[in-house]
This record gives C-alpha cells, sequence and structure tokens, in this order.
C-alpha cells in the first residue's frame, strides 16, 4: 500500500446496514454513511439539531471543555441565517485578488524553505506553519501572530494520546478574550472589530457571541486544513505524474483540489442531535440520541462515485460532502479551497518530485471503525524542478 | 457563439457570449450576482443555481441524477432548475433565458 492512501474503513457498513455506531463518552452516536443518507439528514436541521448544548455535536464530545457556543456552527435556523449573513462576505474575501496575491506570496515562500532542505516534517514544519500564517490573512490580523499559533503545536484541542485537552482548549479561549478585549480597546480591520461592530437582528454581537464565531475559526480550520496539506504532501510523492500533469494542465487545479478534497475527507464526521423519535437507515433513533454525518464515508459511496478509492484528478461530477452540506456547510471552504488551489499551483511549478523518508499515521478511533486520517508526522526531501 | 441572457434576483438583466465551457463559468467570468461556482463546477456546492425559463428548458435539456438529487434538497429549488456548472456552452444554447435562483 503507498504511504498516501487512506483506506475507506466504512465500506462493508455502508453496504450492509448504512450505519455505524460509536461510544463517545457515554454519549453514543449513530454514524451515518451513506451520501444520500447524510444529505437528507444535514438538510433536516428541525429533526436533527446543531443547535443542542455546546460542544455536543462534536465527535469527541466537546461538552465537558467548553461553554461557548461557536457560532453560526451550533444555531439552527432561522437564527442560523441570521449570523450567516453578517460572517458569510467576510469569509468569502479569499476570492479578492489582492487577497489571493498575499497568499500566494506566503506559499510561495513556505514552498521555497523546504526546498532548500534536505529534510522537511511536513506537519510541524510545513502544513502547520502554511494554516497559520495563512488565517493570519483570513483574520487580518499581524502575520507575525501567526508565530503564537505556531507555537501552540499541531492541535488546538488535542495532545498527543490525549483525544480531549482542556488545559490546550484554555489556551485558546484565553487567548480569544484576550484579543476580544484588545479589539475593544483598539479597533482594527481585523475580523474580531468587525464582528464587534456587526448587528445581528438591530442587535450588536455581544463579547460571547464574538468569541463563539473566533473559536470556530481558530479550531474549524487547523486540524483540517494541516491534514489536507500534509496528505497532498504524501499524494504527490506517490504520484509524481500528478505533479506533472498539473504543471502541463494548470486548468485541471480547480477539479484537482475538489478530488484530493473529497479523497481525504479532513474532517470525518459532524454530530447532530435528534429532536423527535425517528429512524435513520430502518434504525430506531431516539430523541436526545446523536447521530454523525460521516463525510468520509459518504465520499467513498460506490452508488454515486465512479472508482471512488481512487484519485481521478480531473473528476469532472463530484458532488462530494467534503465540506459539509445544506446551511452548515463549512464557512471556511473558500480559504480553504483557495489554499489548495494555491498550493497545488506553487507545486506544480517548482517541485519535481517528493521522496518520503519517514511516516507516521494518524489513525482515529471510531470503536466500529479505525480511519486513518493523516499523518501524526510525515518526513520528506523536496526536490526542485530546475 | 451562443447568447445567454441572466437574470438576477434584484432583475439586472445581463446577456453575455460564450462559445465553450459551462455556463457557471460564462457567469462567473461575467460577475453575474449570484453565481458563485464555489466548487469550480464539479456539481458539489449548489452555488450556481438557476431556473431556466420555461420556454428555453428545451435548449438546456434534463439535469442529471447527480444533479437532480442536489436540487432535491435545494429549498428553492423547481421544476425548471438547473445547476449551470452542469450546462456546457453549445450554438444550441442560443437565445437561453436564466433567472439566478436566491
Amino acid at each position: 500500500m503507498k504511504r498516501s492512501e487512506l483506506p475507506d474503513p466504512f465500506e462493508q457498513a455502508r453496504v450492509e446496514t448504512g450505519f455505524g455506531e460509536m461510544n463517545d463518552q457515554n454519549d453514543p452516536v449513530t454514524m451515518l454513511l451513506r451520501l444520500k443518507d447524510v444529505r437528507k439528514t444535514a438538510h433536516n436541521w428541525k429533526t436533527f439539531q446543531s443547535g443542542a448544548e455546546p460542544g455536543r455535536i462534536v465527535v469527541p464530545s466537546e461538552v465537558n471543555i467548553r461553554d461557548t457556543r461557536q457560532i453560526p456552527f451550533e444555531v439552527d435556523p432561522p437564527m442560523h441565517g441570521e449570523y450567516r449573513k453578517v460572517v458569510e462576505p467576510w469569509f468569502k474575501r479569499p476570492l479578492e485578488e489582492a487577497y489571493q496575491a498575499k497568499l500566494k506570496q506566503q506559499i510561495n515562500d513556505i514552498v521555497d524553505e523546504v526546498l532548500a532542505k534536505d529534510s522537511v516534517e511536513v506537519v510541524s514544519d510545513f502544513s502547520l506553519k502554511l494554516q497559520s500564517r495563512a488565517l493570519t490573512l483570513l483574520l487580518n490580523t499581524p502575520y507575525e501572530e501567526s508565530d503564537v499559533w505556531i507555537g501552540w503545536g499541531t492541535h488546538v484541542f488535542r495532545s498527543e494520546g490525549v483525544a480531549l485537552d482542556g488545559d490546550k482548549a484554555n489556551i485558546l479561549y484565553d487567548y480569544i478574550d484576550a484579543e476580544i478585549d484588545r479589539a475593544i480597546e483598539n479597533p482594527t480591520n481585523d475580523l474580531y472589530s468587525v464582528l464587534l461592530n456587526s448587528e445581528v437582528n438591530g442587535k450588536k454581537l455581544t463579547k460571547e457571541e464574538v468569541k463563539g464565531v473566533m473559536i470556530l475559526t481558530f479550531a474549524g480550520g487547523r486540524d483540517t486544513v494541516i491534514n489536507a496539506v500534509t496528505n497532498s504532501i504524501a499524494y504527490f510523492a506517490d504520484h509524481p505524474e500528478s505533479l506533472s500533469r498539473l504543471q502541463q494542465a494548470p486548468e485541471i487545479t480547480g477539479k484537482a483540489v475538489e478530488e484530493l478534497i473529497r479523497y481525504f475527507s479532513p474532517l470525518t464526521h459532524m454530530g447532530r442531535v435528534v429532536t423527535e423519535d425517528t429512524q435513520v437507515c430502518e434504525h430506531a433513533a431516539k430523541a436526545d440520541s446523536r447521530v454523525s454525518l460521516c463525510w468520509a464515508s459518504a465520499n467513498r459511496d460506490g452508488n454515486v462515485f465512479d472508482k471512488p478509492n481512487e484519485v481521478v484528478l480531473d473528476r469532472k461530477v463530484n458532488p462530494h460532502v467534503a465540506f459539509g452540506f445544506s446551511h452548515h456547510n463549512c464557512l471556511g471552504a473558500t480559504h480553504a479551497r483557495q489554499i489548495m488551489h494555491i498550493l497545488l499551483m506553487t507545486l506544480a511549478q517548482k517541485v519535481k518530485s517528493i521522496e518520503i523518508l519517514d511516516a507516521k499515521d494518524n489513525v482515529e478511533d471510531l470503536d466500529q471503525f479505525q480511519r486513518k486520517v493523516g499523518f501524526d508526522s510525515l518526513t520528506v526531501k523536496f526536490n526542485p524542478s530546475i | 457563439m451562443a447568447k445567454i441572457t441572466f437574470i438576477t434576483t434584484d432583475e439586472a438583466q445581463i446577456t453575455v457570449e460564450g462559445d465553450s465551457g459551462s455556463l457557471m463559468e460564462l457567469a462567473v467570468q461575467n460577475s453575474v450576482q449570484g453565481i458563485d461556482g464555489d466548487c469550480g463546477g464539479v456539481c458539489s456546492c449548489a452555488t450556481c443555481h438557476v431556473y431556466v425559463e420555461p420556454e428555453h428548458v428545451e435548449k438546456t435539456g434534463e439535469a442529471s441524477e447527480i444533479e437532480k438529487d442536489m436540487l432535491e434538497l435545494d429549498d428553492n429549488a423547481n421544476e425548471y432548475s438547473r445547476l449551470c456548472c452542469q450546462i456546457e456552452i453549445s450554438d444550441q444554447l442560443d437565445g437561453v433565458i436564466l433567472r439566478v435562483a436566491p
């Protein structure tokens, strides 16, 4: 098996029953595995809610480490839509040319940095740095701020061997509290200041609401982007022909981004809380229990995707759900897509090949399933094109 | 060359010409408001939803099953709905009128 391969551990259960079961801190989760079911359930916010106790729709549950509601993520319609209207234009800024030029410069610089080295540990010395620096653009904060975030390590909530690390979470929450206070004192053009100045239904956002948006922005875009970037490097190490193809046919880059994101599915699943007794896949789902929408499984559904376990770089029809589906689709997707797009263009242009020197898989324990989501560490040598 | 008309939700009418690529790409290139095409045209994001004017439905043809599945869960979809990333530009489309969905 190639090092970059991410096997599909859900296939048998997806075909046979359509669901899997996972215990999570005594709050079990029924995982929905088929694309159609995942979509339908994501769309049905009345029966499968996001606005439950803060932290409960996340798997593993964060109810024990967080009281702040993430916004708009843990809010249901119609209020969800009101929040979304406020934040959406800001999160579409990655479509602007000036934003893309800055991101391109950042990615250009970091690729040059790693090309000059004999060996690079991709997770901490490439992906984490790239993700953190790019986040300064999304937040419109000074570039130097990224050094603080890089210092936190690869996971905001998770330490090695510990699924949920309350101390680490507090570092983030305390940091955000301090930044909000700073923005109240000295407003700038950053996201904190813009949010503090925003109104929903005629009322200014409270500090707690601003904090909810900021936690979501930090937490949602960290592991996911790091995994997508690291997995891309592993993929191109195993597939140098794909690098040359992208170099020769840059017009397929957009399709390649979608396909890699489908294949990687950096976020395995997201939960919902059931509001009334119902059924999923002919399986009873009781009120106040949890289900999860397993994006990673849905994205390998053989009823929808031809050759689901292969990366088909120019896949033309690709109705994946790697960024979620319906009301709660990923707010940071525009930013993430730009990162991937520019990364692929830059690698295709500057890198001839990548050698994997050492790799340690990051495997999620989902009880019934073990899913490789990326790497704990990946050491490579980048070889330049010229 | 086909003449394509988009009508945005605020009733702005934009007529453009194209000879290749998808209608979504044409709309994005011409900054048609409400057509985002976030996923670049692979039928994954539903941000290029349009209604084909009833008298022009023959020009665009029917949606594929995958496209129909996407539209089925869009609250604003109706029988004239299409994701315009899935419509390739050809002479056959000449004169088509599309309303951008909200």
